[in-house]
């Protein structure tokens, strides 16, 4: 047998005795548990995981042809994250813009809270959006980076511009570019975030805390720091800290700026990595200074006068929460009504005083003044000229340097 | 004819029917385990040799390297997730065991009511008990003050299981968030094989002149065995694979291997590493529990 050419003789010998009558004799039984096992390879061979894109930037549209039933169906499904929009002071289950959304329209609003975080909500939605399908989804708020994951798979669907009245007239200039959705083509902002730092006078004792560094290597925070679990956040901020252009750096540059988190995470400064849990922890004092959501911010210090912002001098990191229409979404069209409908600065004002997020909104300055002089004073809800200019975007990744920085940073952060 | 025809129904047409009655009536529990446990698992074995990206999509390569690189980066999860667990599992034990006891064998007529005080915290979601441990560890609480002043902190610290002046995010915290979690699948298993030892073996042990230290070990110990070894392993199992404790009471040196498992999911969104992942926490398991097994010796599991 030649087979077995290659091995010494009594080697030889007894492989083939083994095969031709020992143990690895093809017995009936043996043959079967072969082939099931054959079987169950190919099966899973047969497998994989569809891709959510051809790897090209392709922003050609293939969800323009999904047909708009808004004529027939006057309806629209909105998804959006908890406490996103604003709702009546005596009855939470009523919300007073929506409302008149409806009235004014016809169009009836399935609101749904459903969106937790931008991973978890793709995560959940991807399987439907690979193979084809409507999600059931009219319109949702997703931020930049992901929205830009959406457009660059091809699962957003291009705006019509003649139903976007308010939007094209109202937009403030500085929005209406962005680097995941260039010309605004496929997305509407619905807030602005800014990552700011934020800390407890009582825990910090008085001290201001000013800067990123600070938060990183002050030893009297020891122990009593949080960063964000995002990870734009958290190394955008950091990149910022080190005089780095955030919207332009190299992997050297990113990998620096890890080292430095790494250093603080190592002699045991940073406590935790947080998403929006960080407001309880930083209300009761158990965290002194970290990295903080604005609109959080302004909620907590209606509450807690302790609690005081700081804008560091060498920038913050700025990103948007966008509304996007998915691919093969029936109501197109309500949706964008639904989207004009926000722009006008009286809606827009009503939402920015409740939500208390940047509004996007040129206008809605003056009509938050007539609600709240103080809202429309606060400039992590209406920006100044100086909190604009500090305002850094987080570069636009692919997916490979995307899914490599997030490794990297997965690692850091403990998992 | 037909007097010869007569005897066919003689080959009993019911009694095959009754043949067949147990597989229907094992049908809906075959389905739902194809369904929900061999299908996911399939799923799971084939995503964990494949290598792709996010974007070009992921098919089945054979690239068992993923199980190398799960266990490469990721060995210090597994040793932590199974220290952590380990350790909240013993003291589950040294909690539920008196108090099974108590509830079994003294509690008289309070019997029901300590075991719907047992019960009764599984009334609140999982998720609210663990933030609830934020506020009743928070650094300037009363327990930790307490716990400070009493220099409880500078031994748990000297152990390296806190650091500083606090119990939050401290490997401290997730033992205790999972031990506390954990407890009623202790308290229960214990208590049932516990009460139904025959009082009248004890009294035979008195008889027989048995301390009562020796009638705990030689009568009811060896008895309420099997309560043991169904009660760590209700808790060794899902602690083991727990995430929910170490993000929320953990600081980055706490996570175990169900966070780096999520993240891995979510985050990176490098699937394949993420199910070889997964499992070798299956396979890791189920070694521990199939030596666990052999060496606690009991066949029957309550």
């Amino acid at each position: 047998m030649d087979l077995f050419a290659g091995l010494p003789e009594p080697l030889a010998r007894a492989w083939e005795r083994s095969l031709t009558s020992g143990r690895a004799a093809h017995t009936r039984r043996r043959f079967l548990a072969a082939s099931g096992a054959l079987a169950a390879g190919a099966a899973l061979t047969g497998c994989g995981i569809a891709g959510s894109g051809d790897g090209e930037k392709d922003t050609g549209d293939k969800a323009a042809a999904a047909k708009d039933y808004s004529a027939k169906e006057k309806k629209v499904v909105f998804s959006n994250w908890p406490l996103y929009i604003d709702v009546d002071d005596k009855d939470e289950n009523r919300r007073p813009t929506l409302e008149r959304f409806q009235q004014q329209t016809g169009i009836e609003v399935k609101y749904t809270e459903d969106i937790n975080d931008n991973v978890e909500f793709f995560g959940k939605i991807k399987p439907q959006l690979a193979a084809g399908q409507d999600t059931g989804r009219d319109l949702m708020i997703l931020t930049d980076w992901m929205a830009g994951r959406f457009i660059r798979a091809g699962w957003a669907q291009r705006l019509n511009p003649a139903n976007l009245g308010n939007v094209v007239t109202n937009m403030e200039a500085r929005f209406r570019n962005a680097a995941h959705d260039p010309g605004r083509q496929f997305t509407v902002p619905w807030t602005g975030l800014s990552t700011v730092i934020a800390y407890n006078k009582k825990t910090t004792g008085g001290k201001k805390i000013e800067s990123v560094s600070q938060l990183l290597g002050d030893s009297s925070l020891k122990g009593k720091v949080s960063l964000l679990t995002e990870m734009r956040d958290t190394v955008g901020m950091t990149l910022l800290d080190m005089g780095k252009d955030c919207t332009k750096f190299t992997d050297d540059d990113y990998d620096a700026a890890l080292a430095a988190v790494q250093k603080a995470v190592d002699s045991g400064q940073i406590r935790r990595f947080t998403g929006n849990d960080y407001t309880e922890e930083l209300a009761k004092g158990d965290i002194g200074a970290c990295l903080a959501w604005a609109g959080d911010i302004v909620q907590l210090q209606a509450d807690n006068e302790d609690i005081e912002f700081v804008i560091p001098a060498k920038g913050y990191l700025y990103a948007t929460d966008d509304m996007l229409i998915p691919a093969k979404a029936r109501h197109q069209a309500n949706a964008e009504a639904l989207m004009n409908f926000y722009y006008d600065p009286k809606n827009a004002a009503e939402l920015a005083a409740w939500v208390n997020y940047i509004s996007p909104v040129a206008g809605a300055k003056e009509e938050l003044a007539r609600i709240d002089e103080s809202l429309a004073n606060d400039p992590l809800i209406i920006p100044d000229q100086a909190m604009i200019d500090g305002g850094h975007v987080f570069m636009d990744l692919d997916e490979a340097k995307a899914s490599a920085y997030e490794d990297k940073f997965a690692k850091l952060i403990g998992a | 004819m037909t007097a010869v025809a007569a005897p066919a129904p003689d080959v009993p047409p019911p009694a095959r029917r009754r043949g067949l009655t147990p597989y229907w009536l094992l049908l809906p529990a075959v389905l739902w385990l194809a369904v929900f446990f061999v299908a996911p698992l399939f799923y799971q074995a084939s995503t964990s040799v494949q290598s792709g990206s996010i974007e070009k999509g992921f098919e089945v390569t054979w690239s068992w390297s993923n199980y190398t690189d799960a266990l490469g980066e990721h060995g210090w999860h597994f040793v932590r997730s199974f220290a952590y667990a380990a350790t909240a599992t013993a003291l589950c034990l040294a909690i539920a065991y008196p108090l099974a006891y108590l509830i079994a064998f003294r509690a008289g007529r309070w019997r029901n009511l300590l075991l719907v005080a047992v019960i009764a915290p599984f009334f609140t979601s999982f998720l609210i008990r663990t933030l609830a441990w934020k506020t009743i560890l928070s650094d300037s609480g009363p327990l930790v003050s307490a716990l400070n002043s009493l220099h409880f902190l500078d031994v748990t610290g000297a152990l390296g299981l806190t650091t500083g002046d606090r119990v939050l995010a401290t490997p401290l915290a997730v033992v205790c968030g999972l031990t506390y979690n954990f407890l009623p699948f202790m308290i229960l298993p214990l208590y049932t094989s516990l009460e139904r030892i025959n009082p009248a073996l004890l009294e035979a042990a008195r008889d027989l002149y048995a301390t009562p230290a020796t009638t705990f070990r030689k009568v009811t110990f060896p008895l309420s065995l099997p309560g043991v070894v169904a009660g760590t392993l209700l808790t060794f199992i899902p602690a083991s694979g727990d995430y929910i404790n170490a993000q929320l009471l953990g600081s980055p040196g706490e996570q175990m291997v169900g966070n780096a498992i999520q993240k891995q999911f979510l985050n990176v969104q490098d699937y394949p590493t993420a199910a070889a992942m997964s499992f070798v926490l299956m396979a890791a398991i189920l070694i521990i529990v199939t030596v666990y097994l052999r060496k606690a010796g009991t066949e029957e599991v309550v």
